[in-house]
């Protein structure tokens, strides 16, 4: 039984789709749809290091590591958006953010 | 071998259910330590790929901070969480639906795939053995050299990401006192009165 890139790959996808089924399933809550993304970002990051083992090449970790940094970004920004939007509506329901419409 | 297959197994099975967990569970709070468990399985799954120091990046940066201000979050806004879940099974059937369908086009990729020969046969900068040097060692070698605009952009990434988190939550609020440390200290002793206080009748 030999642990191959096929395993990962299918760690990584069962991941992604639990992350896409996840903003469709809490479309309502701003946080759990970040979380969703966050673990797409982990699928992605277990794909790639999964194929610079298998290719024994190690730019992929490289982008990882750039992914892991645009991730940890991305949820510093979201998240701080969520309190100002929280502080000026006193909710974070999705359908409520609505305020830029034309 | 075995032991690989089953530490994998372990890794893998508790990511997934964690992850699972993360979109299915009832409290915030608790789909943010779930998400804190699927990341640090993943760190295990990266263990065993050899990606020593992605693993250890993942456990400090996402458990440490991310997770961590997930947390915060989550726990700081006085949200009721009941009320933005109603509608929750109203999207279950076509939310299922994409994502078994999603799954099954990943799988079929995953199942069909071919790696160019001549691809493997030359990598850009290839894993150096770890009795030669450590992974950290050798990401590093790559990071600093061949990758170096790319690291700089990353940390520019991350300095705007902070600059614009400080500036989209900082705000000046009305009607508090503040310290005014140059004011205290310009103060001279003319501008201050010594009284005596009456006992038990104040000023």
């Amino acid at each position: 039984m030999v642990i191959g890139l096929s395993h990962y790959l299918t760690v990584a996808a069962l991941l992604f789709t639990l992350g896409v089924f996840g903003i469709f399933l809490n479309r309502k809550n701003v946080i759990v749809i970040l979380m969703s993304v966050e673990l797409i970002l982990l699928a992605v990051n277990i794909n790639m290091v999964a194929f610079s083992t298998h290719l024994n090449d190690i730019v992929g970790q490289v982008f990882a590591l750039l992914i892991l940094t645009v991730a940890a970004a991305e949820a510093a920004i979201g998240l701080a958006i969520l309190v100002v939007f929280y502080r000026n509506r006193g909710s974070i329901a999705v359908e409520d953010v609505n305020m830029m419409r034309g | 071998m075995t032991v690989t297959a089953a530490f994998f197994y372990l890794f893998a099975t508790i990511a997934v259910a964690s992850g699972f967990m993360v979109i299915a569970s009832r409290n915030p709070v608790q789909s943010v330590l779930f998400l804190i468990l699927a990341f640090v399985n993943a760190a295990g799954l990266f263990l065993m790929m050899g990606a020593e120091f992605l693993a250890m990046i993942l456990v400090i940066v996402y458990v440490g901070a991310v997770a961590v201000l997930f947390l915060f979050v989550t726990m700081m806004l006085d949200v009721d969480f009941a009320e933005l879940r109603q509608g929750f099974l109203q999207y279950l059937p076509f939310g299922a639906l994409i994502g078994v369908v999603f799954f099954l086009e990943l799988t079929l990729v995953i199942g069909a795939y071919i790696i160019d020969p001549g691809l493997v046969r030359s990598p850009a900068v290839p894993i150096p053995s770890p009795d030669v040097m450590t992974n950290t060692e050798a990401l590093g070698q790559v990071l600093y050299t061949r990758y170096f605009y790319f690291f700089q952009a990353a940390g520019l990434i991350l300095l705007v990401a902070m600059i614009g988190a400080i500036v989209l939550t900082l705000r000046e609020r009305k009607g508090i006192r503040r310290q005014n440390i140059s004011v205290q200290n310009a103060r001279t002793a003319q501008d201050v009165q010594v009284r005596k206080v009456p006992f038990r009748q104040g000023i």
